[in-house]
């Protein structure tokens, strides 16, 4: 099932992370991880047609800080049938400035894994369900 | 503005009844508050109904009508559904038509049917309160999310796996004597730090059990109740209900709860009190650090301090303000679509007297309910007081 608006913004952060860095700082908007900025510069994620915040319409794609910065984590021992191959695993929550985003921390033993860690965003294959997954991996520091 | 008065309270024992209908378990509850207030079928007006996951779990949509009908009502019947908020909504809203003037009798309730299913679809039913685009699908669990904000807090405010460990003690201690509790199992704070972790921090014994059950309560106008010459001592004096973003992600903060600040500021202020009025509290305690987010909101803590209330013992059947004398969702259970107003009957008893741990607030006259929904994205608040 297609969710539009949502699957396009997952899409520019899947193509941001397969053309990497270089890629990127050459690329127009097209290719880019997003978020949605009101003029006053609140941040939101789409599908959205007004800001979240303070009701704005006019909202336009800014692109994406290409790190975040973990503000809270858990390491999820008893899963939903849809996790079930994935657990144990661990769900941030990490700030990127105007907006933050919910993912699973990929690459890094949990025991690794703490408050203010920098990570990047990226897409990957949930193992149970085949679907795909908004992952934050350690960013290169 | 008409006045709203508790004319009678029901509930269904809460456990495990994987082989009885939710609309069984409604009646049961509603029935039982039927016989208490001892008004004529004929004088039903409306029924409210929460009720969060039945259509996951039952296959069943539209319960107002049916649960109506199980009640032995004629009338129209409304389900609402707002999570583990769903009863307290249905209970603001019958609070609502009555003070309008559009009802003067109306049964009020809520039901879960929950064990059926297996702790894998019951952890996903849950979830589906969460942020499905942004939360479920970067694999947030209930307990999942309770973690995330109980991590913030730690991180915030300081305290510990200890402090939260206190409030699952007390709340267990306080559903010994509850006959309608799901738990008799007193146990200390060594046995809940080292049971297993179901979202670190969070363990098994940070979190409410699985629940089937039902509640309801009858409320009247206070005119129908002088009329008719009715037994109904206590009286909903104040109503709020908050709002706030539906994923975590997207809230100012991580390790407060807005939607139930806003809650409880309405309600104070309708019934014209301040948090210092208040003798007891019933609060949703779907994991422990939900005890000690709702503390904070109700005003009784400031945020940072409430975390080791119970530690203190400051919210102990024996402190300055006791807190779930009922156990709580922790230990009484937690059918979520019923929880709302299961604490309403659990107040009205506790201020009525007839309560199994009424002796711990002999002289209380002012109870608070607080009531959550998903990671408190909704959140009601309600003030019962004893009549003069």
């Amino acid at each position: 099932m297609a969710d539009a608006g949502y699957d396009d913004w997952l899409a520019a952060i899947a193509d941001v992370a397969e053309q990497g860095s270089a890629a990127r700082e050459t690329q127009s908007r097209d290719g880019e991880g997003y978020y949605l900025a009101c003029p006053d510069g609140h941040g939101s994620l789409p599908p959205r047609r007004s800001c979240p915040h303070c009701a704005s319409d006019e909202l336009t794609e800014e692109s994406l800080a290409e790190t975040g910065e973990i503000v809270t984590f858990t390491e999820v021992h008893v899963p939903a049938p849809s996790f079930a191959d994935e657990a144990p695993y661990v769900t941030a929550i990490a700030s990127f400035g105007p907006v933050r985003l919910t993912g699973v921390v990929r690459d890094v033993p949990r025991s690794d894994v703490e408050l203010g860690m920098k990570v990047s965003p990226d897409v990957d294959v949930n193992a149970t369900t085949g679907e795909q997954v908004l992952v934050f991996r350690p960013a290169d520091e | 503005m008409n006045d709203v008065r508790i004319a009678g309270v029901g509930l269904t024992t809460f456990g495990r009844y994987p082989e009885r209908t939710g609309r069984d378990l409604f009646a049961e509850a509603a029935l039982a508050a039927r016989d208490e207030a001892g008004i004529s079928r004929e004088d039903y007006d409306e029924v409210h109904y929460g009720n969060f996951m039945g259509e996951l779990a039952e296959g069943q949509g539209h319960q107002g009508p049916v649960v109506a009908e199980a009640a032995g009502l004629d009338c129209p019947a409304t389900r609402y559904e707002s999570a583990c908020a769903s009863a307290g909504v249905a209970f603001r809203q019958a609070v609502q038509t009555i003070r309008g003037g559009g009802a003067d009798v109306v049964l009020v309730g809520g039901m879960e049917r929950m064990n059926n299913l297996g702790t894998s679809e019951v952890t996903r039913s849950l979830a589906i309160a969460a942020d499905e685009l942004f939360e479920v699908r970067a694999g947030v669990t209930f307990p999942g999310a309770y973690a995330l904000m109980a991590r913030a807090y730690f991180d915030e405010f300081g305290g510990d796996n200890e402090d939260l460990a206190h409030i699952a003690v007390k709340n267990h201690a306080n559903a010994m004597t509850n006959e309608y509790a799901q738990f008799h199992r007193e146990i200390t704070v060594e046995d809940a730090l080292e049971s297993p972790v179901v979202a670190d921090p969070l363990t098994l014994y940070d979190a409410c059990p699985i629940t089937d059950g039902a509640s309801a309560v009858v409320l009247v106008s206070g005119d129908y109740a002088d009329e008719n010459g009715l037994d109904a001592p206590v009286r909903v004096a104040g109503s709020g209900q908050g709002g706030d973003k539906a994923a975590l992600q997207d809230r100012e903060y991580l390790a407060q709860t807005p939607a139930a600040t806003k809650a409880a500021e309405m309600a104070y202020a309708d019934a014209a009190i301040s948090p210092d009025d208040v003798d007891v509290a019933e609060v949703h305690d779907c994991f422990t650090i939900a005890e000690v987010l709702a503390l904070e909101s109700l005003g009784f803590y400031e945020p940072g301090e409430g975390i080791g209330a119970a530690a203190r013992g400051e919210t102990t059947s024996d402190g300055d303000l006791p807190v779930n004398l009922s156990g709580g969702l922790k230990a009484k259970g937690h059918p979520v679509g019923a929880t709302g107003t299961a604490q309403v009957v659990e107040m009205t008893k506790l201020l009525r007297g007839d309560h199994a741990n009424s002796d711990a607030v002999p002289d209380a006259r002012v109870g608070v309910t607080h009531n959550a929904g998903g990671t408190v994205a909704s959140a009601v608040v309600h003030v019962l007081e004893v009549m003069n």
